[in-house]
């Protein structure tokens, strides 16, 4: 079944203070979609809570047709992924960081092998495979998370900040990785994203939180 | 200063020599030691990680109350169960005062808040990220709480070894719950304080020897331990 990623209707609230109210919006078409806002406009908290790793307050989050998505849905979990700003890397090699997800479902270890050999070189980082994770640099630890999503293959894949604090040459290459990504997988990407310029670049849709809302705005558009 | 010089070469002579009473108190006190926290592990182990990773009603108070107990007087400790196991107390039917199971669960007592406090810092320290990102990747529940105590293994192994450190060097509640009686509750500790009492130094001063090699073996491990946490984490 073809996945259509649906939030309806909701509303969150961080210390009372309203975050997303009577927020709706259907992804529907695979692609690039780019998620814009002030800091502090929801953009995260949107990611997790379509992610599944965060609940809204009210108002539901569907994936295919009309059922509630749950994170305890472990099979739904495992069609969807999220890079998180911050990465969350482990303390073990870069392979072992990317084999992750593929062990965790039970894959046979020379299958972990190709897939993950596989994806280090889509992101420019077999040459690292060995090397602790943790000394990667912010950039590389950033396309090793891609790297960490990507082997799984996902369905809906979410990138928060992929780009943020990351050097002009890492941005590149981030870049065309989501580019290539876009031709490789036919999946629905959600970025949540700052730089204006990658938007253009990468984007096919663009979307920007205001007032608890999400609009769709055109790609031209000139963004605060 | 010449009787310092002297008791030192008879404890020399003494832990040279293997002697008899030596090594079986030193045996003791290791199996004592050693099965408490073996003991205080598995106890103090899962209760770390479990509040390290959850959020439930009354958490504030069990985090409180175990650092609370990290630095628990072993004498006090000593003397509750002291109280517990004696013949009147309501433990008095187990007959286990004055037995090294007593003085294992004293140590027990004094040793799993350590490991539990020590793990559970361990686990809050790298628990969001990692927990956020196990989850993103599709790990289920268990695989998540897995995935977090396996990257805060530095701080758990830190944490079992303060605690292995916090048992060898008691000697307040084993003394009362223990009794000191040769051949059978006698360790390093309680004979070093009651040798020093009747001014035998040679046999304090040898177990006192072993007492410091141990500790410094410990301390050693400890820090090979935090410089491999220090070296595979640089950020």
């Amino acid at each position: 079944m073809r996945v259509r990623l649906t939030v309806s209707n909701i509303y969150k609230y961080y210390n009372g203070i309203p975050l997303f109210e009577n927020c709706s919006y259907t992804f529907d078409r695979s692609g690039v979609y780019v998620l814009m806002g002030p800091n502090g406009s929801g953009k995260s908290t949107f990611l997790r809570m379509c992610a599944l790793l965060e609940s809204p307050d009210r108002g539901k989050i569907n994936y295919f047709e009309n059922k509630r998505a749950l994170p305890k849905d472990i099979n739904l979990m495992r069609r969807i992924t999220l890079l998180l700003p911050e990465v969350g890397v482990f303390n073990t090699t870069v392979f072992k960081n990317v084999a992750y997800g593929l062990k965790i479902r039970g894959f046979k270890n020379n299958k972990i092998k190709e897939k993950v050999e596989e994806v280090l070189q889509f992101v420019g980082l077999i040459h690292k495979k060995e090397q602790n994770a943790l000394t990667l640099s912010t950039g590389e630890k950033k396309r090793m998370g891609i790297a960490r999503a990507l082997v799984l293959e996902p369905e809906v894949l979410f990138l928060d900040e992929p780009t943020a604090s990351v050097d002009w040459k890492n941005t590149e290459i981030i870049e065309n990785i989501i580019i290539q990504l876009k031709k490789r997988l036919n999946s629905i990407i959600i970025i949540a994203t700052h730089d204006k310029e990658s938007t253009k670049r990468v984007g096919d849709f663009l979307l920007y939180i205001r007032e608890g809302k999400i609009y769709k705005e055109h790609p031209d558009k000139q963004i605060p | 200063m010449n009787f310092i010089l002297e008791s030192f070469n008879q404890a020399t002579n003494l832990i040279l020599n293997l002697d008899r009473e030596l090594l079986q108190i030193i045996f003791l006190s290791l199996k004592v030691s050693g099965i408490a926290l073996f003991t205080a592990t598995v106890i103090g182990l899962p209760l770390g990680a479990f509040v390290g990773l959850k959020r439930f009603v009354g958490r504030g108070l069990l985090i409180t109350t175990l650092n609370t107990f990290m630095g628990l007087p072993p004498v006090v400790v000593g003397l509750f169960l002291y109280l517990m196991l004696s013949r009147s107390g309501p433990l008095g039917f187990l007959s286990l005062l004055y037995t090294p199971t007593a003085m294992i669960i004293a140590q027990t007592i004094l040793a799993f808040p350590i490991v539990a406090g020590l793990t559970n810092s361990a686990v809050v320290r790298v628990a969001p990220i990692i927990k956020l990102a196990s989850r993103s990747l599709g790990a289920t529940s268990f695989q998540t709480t897995v995935t977090v105590i396996k990257e805060a293994r530095y701080g758990i192994m830190s944490a079992v070894i303060a605690a292995l450190g916090r048992v060898m060097a008691e000697v307040g509640a084993i003394l009362i719950v223990g009794g000191n009686i040769a051949g059978y509750t006698r360790v390093m500790t309680t004979t070093i304080a009651m040798e020093t009492d009747k001014g035998d130094f040679e046999l304090a001063m040898a177990l006192g020897i072993v007492l410091l090699l141990i500790s410094l073996i410990i301390n050693f491990f400890m820090f090979l331990i935090q410089k491999k946490g220090v070296r595979e984490a640089p950020q």
